[in-house]
């Protein structure tokens, strides 16, 4: 997905940035509402994500504008200050959804899911792999012509995996990236997801090896 | 800061109260009436007093003259004929004693020669009236002239009559007694119309300080009710102090949100290098080091957030600003927020299959405040695959919420305690939390006329309900 992060914090944005493009999306960093125009009229984007408070402006306004000439592209607020304060301005002021900072990466893209499921996938996310047809935003793999629907660990594993297939993923590496660090998980609580996606999987070519002592790998192109 | 936000709310403090204007002014006024009335009985004894030596002085003048008249020269003497009015005339006084004198030269021919004589002759007919004392009375005496022919020759006769004062004394007295009668009457007259007068004065006081007092605690419009002149000063230091007020209200909102802002985006590029660095890194110790960095950073930002919303909640706690809205929208509109929340681990919201439309009048950002800690409470402690049931009835009057987890429970705590600042359940150490959620809900269900109550469901889990008023 490409997003465009619009963040006065230079520090902030940059590491924002760098963990988006860890996770293979394509992000444009704009410090400032005049920078946010300049990128909007060189580039389009699936998704903005845009601070309140910038040097320049109110990102509120900015969107009231951006929504009054027409551009529909989905917009998540992120803000630093009351969280139910600015989520009823941000969604009433047109924001598909907000986030209160700091946030977890896999919430981000959760709520950037959600929202481009609403507005009916406004981006080509379908992968292939394989003998599959993956499709995050509608959280189905199609195999043989039938889809299947991943619940939401299914999903992000599954994604995980497919970032670097044949690649073996530690059971720590998994754990980090799929459950909150709010919460405490034991050691096989991977295997059971683990075990779910494989069960989703069964009758493509595409399949989840163990490998003893190290981790996970998903190989079959 | 927000351990002296309590102490902050709105209980009028003990005023120390020296004396009362209402007393005071009654006061005055029954003294200022005392002093007119001892006025008024003075006023009219000394009037009377006079009038009644003025009536026997009118008396005794017209006696005197008529004794002048009753003294003829004889040849053989003089010949005093006393006529019988000047008695009838002189008993009208009352039983007075009646002493008379008549000098010819300096011999006193008839009568008294010890009475007293006026200090200036009198000229002519024209009486003379003074006073004196005769066999130790006091009396008043008039006295008149007459020039007449004795033995031939032309000589100069006095007639002094006097009479006691008995009868004057007995109507000065008499009349006197009536005057005290009026002073004490005006006096009494005086206490209720004076404390009339206070209330009258005091009315607008009172009105002024009702006015004040009726409004909510939240009301910080100027006062603009008509007062008299003398109250215009207060009025006017009581607006400003208002305004002073609502300037340190919006400093309070402006600090909270400024405060939130500068503690959470340094906490945001922690967590976010935090992530990446645990991405990159291959070392189990360091990962292990990260964990904890981005637990941390999560544990303080939970902590923050609330310990800010828990100050905006007892400021507004002062100042609800009362809108009306559908508890059904504002339900619905916080469970679709939540839902990624809770995807993420898997965790399913239902929310009741028919929301009712329920009115409610309250402060928006305060119930969804509350409403929001409540779900995330019930996110947070539901274990992965679980449910969260939501649902809104209505009740009673009363709009119902009602949010139920499989979770972990109560653990044996009561909400009295969980409620308390952060004080946190003995069986939830493993997830993070401040301790403040639940006070927050107590909090705003006691702002709002509602209410919260949270308990062991059946079966395992926590119910946790939160009411309000239906408008």
């Amino acid at each position: 997905m490409r997003y465009l992060l619009v963040e006065d914090t230079a520090d902030l944005a940059r590491s924002v940035q760098d963990l988006l493009r860890l996770n293979g999306h394509g992000v444009d960093w704009a410090a400032s509402l005049g920078e946010a125009r300049d990128c909007l009229g060189a580039a389009s984007y699936d998704l903005i994500l845009l601070d309140i408070s910038l040097p320049d402006g109110d990102g509120r306004r900015f969107l009231a504008d951006l929504r009054r000439q027409g551009n529909a592209t989905p917009v998540i607020m992120m803000t630093a200050r009351s969280a139910v304060a600015d989520r009823v301005d941000a969604l009433d002021g047109g924001a598909d959804d907000y986030l209160t900072k700091p946030f977890e990466l896999a919430e981000l893209e959760a709520r950037a899911r959600a929202v481009l499921r609403r507005r009916g996938g406004a981006a080509q996310t379908v992968r292939r792999y394989g003998d599959l047809i993956f499709d995050p935003l509608t959280a189905t793999v199609t195999i043989l012509g039938e889809a299947r629907e991943l619940r939401n660990r299914e999903l992000r594993l599954f994604e995980i995996l497919l970032e670097a297939p044949d690649r073996i993923f530690s059971k720590d590496q998994l754990c980090d990236r799929l459950f909150s660090f709010a919460e405490s998980v034991t050691d096989n609580a991977i295997e059971v997801y683990v075990g779910r996606l494989r069960r989703k999987l069964d009758g493509s070519t595409a399949r989840i090896e163990t490998v003893r002592g190290l981790g996970y790998r998903l190989t079959g192109a | 800061m927000t351990a002296d936000l309590p102490e902050m709310r709105g209980r009028p403090g003990r005023v120390a109260l020296t004396g009362s204007l209402r007393r005071n002014l009654v006061l005055q006024f029954l003294a200022l009436a005392a002093v007119v009335a001892v006025a008024l009985f003075f006023a009219v004894r000394v009037t009377a007093d006079r009038a009644a030596e003025a009536a026997q002085d009118a008396v005794l003048g017209a006696a005197t003259a008529a004794l002048s008249e009753g003294l003829r020269a004889e040849d053989d003497g003089l010949d005093l004929d006393l006529p019988p009015t000047i008695f009838s005339m002189l008993s009208a006084m009352g039983e007075d004693r009646v002493f008379y004198r008549v000098d010819i030269g300096s011999r006193t021919v008839t009568g008294y020669d010890d009475l007293p004589l006026p200090t200036a002759p009198p000229q002519g007919a024209l009486p003379v009236y003074y006073d004196g004392r005769y066999l130790d009375t006091p009396i008043r005496l008039a006295a008149v002239t007459r020039g007449m022919l004795v033995d031939g020759r032309q000589a100069q006769a006095l007639f002094v009559l006097g009479q006691t004062r008995f009868g004057q004394r007995a109507i000065a007295d008499s009349i006197a007694r009536r005057a005290a009668l009026l002073g004490i009457g005006f006096f009494l007259l005086a206490v209720p119309l004076s404390l009339l007068a206070a209330r009258a004065i005091l009315g607008p006081v009172g009105r002024v300080t009702e006015a004040v007092a009726r409004r909510g605690p939240l009301d910080l419009r100027p006062v603009n009710q008509s007062v008299p002149r003398e109250l215009g000063p207060l009025i006017g230091a009581l607006n400003g102090f208002i305004l002073r007020l609502r300037g340190a209200h919006a400093r309070t909102e402006t600090f909270i949100t400024e405060a939130a802002h500068h503690i959470r985006t340094p906490l945001s590029t922690v967590r976010t290098e935090a992530e990446i660095a645990l991405r990159q890194s291959q070392e189990e110790p360091t990962r292990a080091r990260l964990r904890n960095v981005i637990r941390s950073v999560e544990e303080s930002s939970r902590s923050a957030g609330q310990l800010l919303e828990h100050a905006l909640v007892l400021y507004r706690t002062d100042r609800v600003e009362r809108s009306s809205m559908d508890l059904a929208a504002v339900v619905a509109g916080l469970v679709e927020s939540f839902r990624p929340t809770a995807d993420l681990r898997e965790i399913a919201l239902r929310l009741g299959p028919d929301l009712p439309a329920a009115p409610v009048v309250g402060d928006r950002l305060m119930i969804e405040t509350a409403l929001r800690n409540i779900l995330d409470n019930a996110i947070k402690y539901s274990a992965a695959d679980g449910t969260v049931e939501i649902a809104l009835t209505l009740c009673d009057g009363r709009a119902v919420v009602a949010v139920c987890d499989r979770g972990r429970g109560l653990g044996g705590a009561k909400l009295a305690d969980l409620a308390t600042r952060f004080r946190r359940g003995g069986n939830v150490t493993d997830v993070v939390g401040s301790g403040l959620g639940l006070t927050i809900v107590t909090e705003v269900a006691e702002a709002s006329g509602g209410a919260f109550t949270l308990t062991p469901r059946e079966g395992g889990g926590t119910c946790a309900v939160f009411s309000l008023p239906l408008r």
